[in-house]
C-alpha cells in the first residue's frame, strides 16, 4: 500500500520553442508520502507541476495518475481524477467569501444536472448543502472557520495562503500539490505550515510539495527530489539530498560547471 | 414652455420611464453577463431579444389563437387565465432566446476559444451546404436536402480544422459577434413571412388604467413590466449568488483559469452564462411587445445599443450595475422627449452615458462580476 505508484511522471521533456525546460525527468510519487520537489530558481519546478497538472501538455513522456494516462484529459479532468494545487502566487476569488471559494472546489464533484440546478431540486440542495459542509470543515481543519464569510480579499496574508489550501482539499483531491506554501512566511508561520502538511498527509492525501525554504522541505519530505537546469540531479531521503555533491553544487554554484 | 410640460406629465413620464428601462435592464444583463466571463461584448445579443419577440409573437397568435385588434373585439381574459396565459408567452419567449443565445455560443464563439464542438460543426456545415446549394438551385426545400447530404463531409472538414486548438486573437470574436449579428437579422428578414415589415402582435390584455399616482394613471401593462422585470432580476441575483452555478459563473468570470483548476467545467459555465442572458432577453422581449406590440427584423438593433449603453452606464460586469443603468436611461430618455422633444431622445441618452464615464470611468457601479474592483 505505502510503495505503490499513484503519479508517474516518465521521462517529461518539455520544450517552448528552443527553450527546454524539462529534459527527460522521471519522478515516481507514491501513494500516501510527502514528496519534496526542489530546486534552484529556474530550474524547471514549476514546470514540472504544470504539466503534472494539465496546464502544460508535455513535448514528450507520459504521465500516469492512479493507473491513467492524463495527458490527454482537459485541466478540469484532471482536477476531477484527483490532483489538485496550490498557487504560488496566490489566486484565490477575491470577491467572493472564503466558504464559497472552498465551495467551489466541492460543486465540481457533484454531479446533478443543470435543469436540476435551475429547479433547485431536493437532490441538489441536499448537494448544496453537502458542498458547504464539506467546505466549513475544510475550513475549520485549516483553523481558518473563523472568517468564513468575509470575502477571500480581505483576509490576513497567512489565512489566504491557508484558504488555497483549503480550496484544493475542497476538490477531493487524492494528491496535493503545494506550490511554495511558506512565501512570505515568518518562521513561526513556517512551524505551523509544517504541521498542517503533516496533518493533511495523517488525512490521508498524498501531498508533492515545491519550495525553496529548505528547513520546511527538509523537515516534513518522506523523500526529495532534485531539479537543476530542467534535470534532476538527485532523488532520494532528506539526509542522503543535503549530503549530495550534485546538490550542493547546484545551490551554492560551482565556478567550473561542465 | 416645455418646462411645464414636464412639470405636468413628471410622474406619467417616470412610470413609463421604468418600464422602458425595465426592458433596458433586462437585455443589459445578457451584454454584463457574457462579457462578465468571456471579457466580450457579444453584439448578437440583440437578436437574442429580437428572437425572443418573435417567440411571443408566436405564443400569442399560433399557440393561442389570440386574434388581431383589428379582426374585432378581443374576449380579454382576466384573472388566471390571463395570468396562465402571460405565463405561457412569456415561457416560450425565454425558450426561443435561451435556445438562441445557447445555439450563438456554440455556433458562433465557441470554436473560436480553440476548442470547437460537434455541434458548432454541424450547424456551419449545414449552413455552408446550404449556401453553396442555393447558388445552383433556387428553392428552399431542394436546398435543405442538399445541404442535409453535404453537413457529413463537410462537418469532418471543420472537425479537423477545429482541432489545431488554437485560441483567436480578441478581435475575432468581436468580428464574429457582428457577423452572427447580421446574418440573424438579414436571415428573419429574407425567410420571416412579412420580410421586411413590421409585424403587428396581438394584444393580450386590456390595457386599463389601474390606479392614480401623483396624478399620472398607472396603466396595468406598465405595472407588469415593472414588476415582471424586477422578480426576472432578483431570481437572477438569487441565482447567480446562491446556486452551485452561479458560483461557477462568478468563479469564472473572477478567474476562468482557476476555475479549471478547481474542477469546474468552464465551456459548460459559459453556455449556462449566455442561456441565463438569454432567458432574461426572451423576459424582455415578451414584456416589450406586451408594451409596444410590435416586432420586426431589426427590432433588436436599437434596443440592443441602448441596453448595452445601459450596462456600460451602470458598469459592465455588474448585475445591479445593469439594473440601475437601464433604469437611468429609460427615465432619462423619457424626460429628455419631453423637454426637448422626442427626436432629442437617443442625443441625450448617449449624452448622458459619455458624462457619467468621464466622471467614473467604469460606470455608476463599477465591475464586480468580473475581476477586481479596482
Amino acid at each position: 500500500m505505502t510503495n505503490d505508484v499513484l503519479l508517474q511522471f516518465s521521462d517529461i521533456t518539455m520544450q517552448f520553442g528552443g527553450v527546454t525546460a524539462l529534459s527527460e525527468v522521471t519522478i515516481d510519487i507514491h501513494r500516501g508520502e510527502i514528496l519534496g520537489l526542489i530546486g534552484p530558481n529556474g530550474a524547471g519546478k514549476t514546470t514540472c507541476f504544470n504539466v503534472m497538472t494539465g496546464v502544460y501538455k508535455p513535448t514528450k513522456g507520459t504521465v500516469r495518475f492512479d493507473g491513467q494516462d492524463i495527458v490527454p484529459l482537459k485541466r478540469y479532468e484532471i482536477t476531477l481524477a484527483g490532483i489538485a494545487r496550490t498557487f504560488q502566487n496566490i489566486r484565490l476569488f477575491g470577491n467572493m467569501t472564503a466558504l464559497e471559494n472552498v465551495m467551489v472546489g466541492a460543486d465540481a464533484r457533484k454531479a446533478s444536472s443543470v435543469g436540476g440546478a435551475l429547479l433547485r431540486t431536493p437532490r441538489q440542495r441536499a448537494e448544496d448543502k453537502e458542498s458547504r459542509d464539506r467546505a466549513m470543515e475544510l475550513l475549520t481543519f485549516m483553523g481558518i472557520a473563523d472568517r468564513a464569510g468575509d470575502a477571500a480579499r480581505n483576509l490576513p496574508y497567512g489565512y489566504q495562503r491557508r484558504l488555497e489550501i483549503a480550496r484544493a482539499l475542497g476538490t477531493e483531491p487524492k494528491l496535493l500539490c503545494l506550490d511554495e506554501p511558506a512565501a512570505g512566511f515568518n518562521p513561526a508561520e513556517k512551524q505551523e505550515l509544517n504541521e498542517l502538511i503533516l496533518k493533511i498527509r495523517e488525512q490521508g492525501y498524498t501531498v508533492l510539495l515545491i519550495e525553496h525554504d529548505m528547513s520546511v522541505v527538509m523537515n516534513v519530505s518522506d523523500r526529495v527530489a532534485v531539479l537543476d537546469f530542467g534535470r534532476k540531479i538527485a532523488e532520494g531521503l532528506p539526509a542522503d539530498v543535503r549530503a549530495n555533491p550534485d546538490v550542493i553544487a547546484a545551490y551554492l554554484g560551482v565556478p567550473d560547471a561542465s | 414652455m416645455r418646462d411645464w410640460l414636464l412639470y405636468r406629465t413628471f410622474w406619467d413620464l417616470t412610470i413609463t420611464g421604468l418600464a422602458l428601462g425595465s426592458i433596458y435592464s433586462l437585455v443589459a444583463l445578457g451584454y454584463t453577463l457574457v462579457y462578465g466571463v468571456l471579457r466580450l461584448i457579444n453584439f448578437a445579443h440583440s437578436e437574442i431579444f429580437m428572437v425572443g419577440t418573435f417567440g411571443a409573437l408566436m405564443a400569442s397568435q399560433e399557440f393561442l389563437g389570440i386574434p388581431m385588434l383589428e379582426d374585432g373585439g378581443y374576449p380579454y381574459r382576466t384573472g388566471f387565465m390571463l395570468l396562465v396565459f402571460l405565463v405561457f408567452i412569456l415561457l416560450c419567449a425565454m425558450v426561443f432566446s435561451g435556445l438562441g443565445a445557447v445555439a450563438l455560443e456554440r455556433v458562433a464563439y465557441k470554436s473560436l476559444r480553440g476548442n470547437g464542438d460537434l455541434f458548432g460543426a454541424v450547424v456551419l456545415a449545414f449552413l455552408t451546404g446550404f449556401v453553396v446549394s442555393m447558388v445552383f438551385v433556387d428553392d428552399t426545400l431542394a436546398n435543405v436536402i442538399v445541404a442535409a447530404i453535404l453537413t457529413a463531409p463537410i462537418t469532418m472538414g471543420y472537425m479537423s480544422l477545429f482541432r489545431r486548438g488554437k485560441q483567436s486573437p480578441r478581435l475575432a470574436f468581436l468580428i464574429s459577434a457582428i457577423g452572427a449579428s447580421t446574418a440573424i437579422a438579414e436571415a428573419m428578414a429574407i425567410w420571416g413571412p412579412e420580410k421586411r415589415e413590421q409585424y403587428q402582435t396581438p394584444r393580450i390584455l386590456e390595457k386599463d388604467v389601474l390606479f392614480s399616482f401623483l396624478g399620472a394613471d398607472v396603466r396595468v401593462d406598465n405595472v407588469i413590466v415593472i414588476v415582471g422585470a424586477l422578480l426576472m432580476m432578483v431570481a437572477l441575483t438569487l441565482f447567480v449568488n446562491k446556486s452551485r452555478l452561479g458560483r461557477g459563473v462568478r468563479a469564472v468570470a473572477q478567474d476562468a483559469e482557476t476555475a479549471r483548476i478547481l474542477g469546474v467545467n468552464v465551456d459548460m459555465i459559459i453556455l449556462v452564462t449566455f442561456a441565463l442572458g438569454g432567458v432574461m432577453a426572451g423576459g424582455a422581449a415578451m414584456l416589450f411587445t406586451l408594451v409596444y406590440e410590435q416586432s420586426r427584423f431589426n427590432i433588436g438593433f436599437i434596443l440592443g445599443v441602448k441596453s448595452f449603453t445601459a450596462a456600460v452606464l451602470g458598469g459592465i460586469g455588474n448585475l445591479k450595475g445593469a439594473l440601475l443603468g437601464g433604469l437611468v436611461l429609460g427615465l432619462v430618455e423619457n424626460y429628455a422627449s419631453a423637454v426637448f422633444g422626442g427626436q432629442w431622445k437617443d442625443v441625450v441618452a448617449f449624452v448622458v452615458l459619455l458624462v457619467v464615464l468621464m466622471f467614473r470611468p467604469t460606470g455608476l457601479l463599477g465591475e464586480s462580476l468580473g475581476r477586481a474592483r479596482v
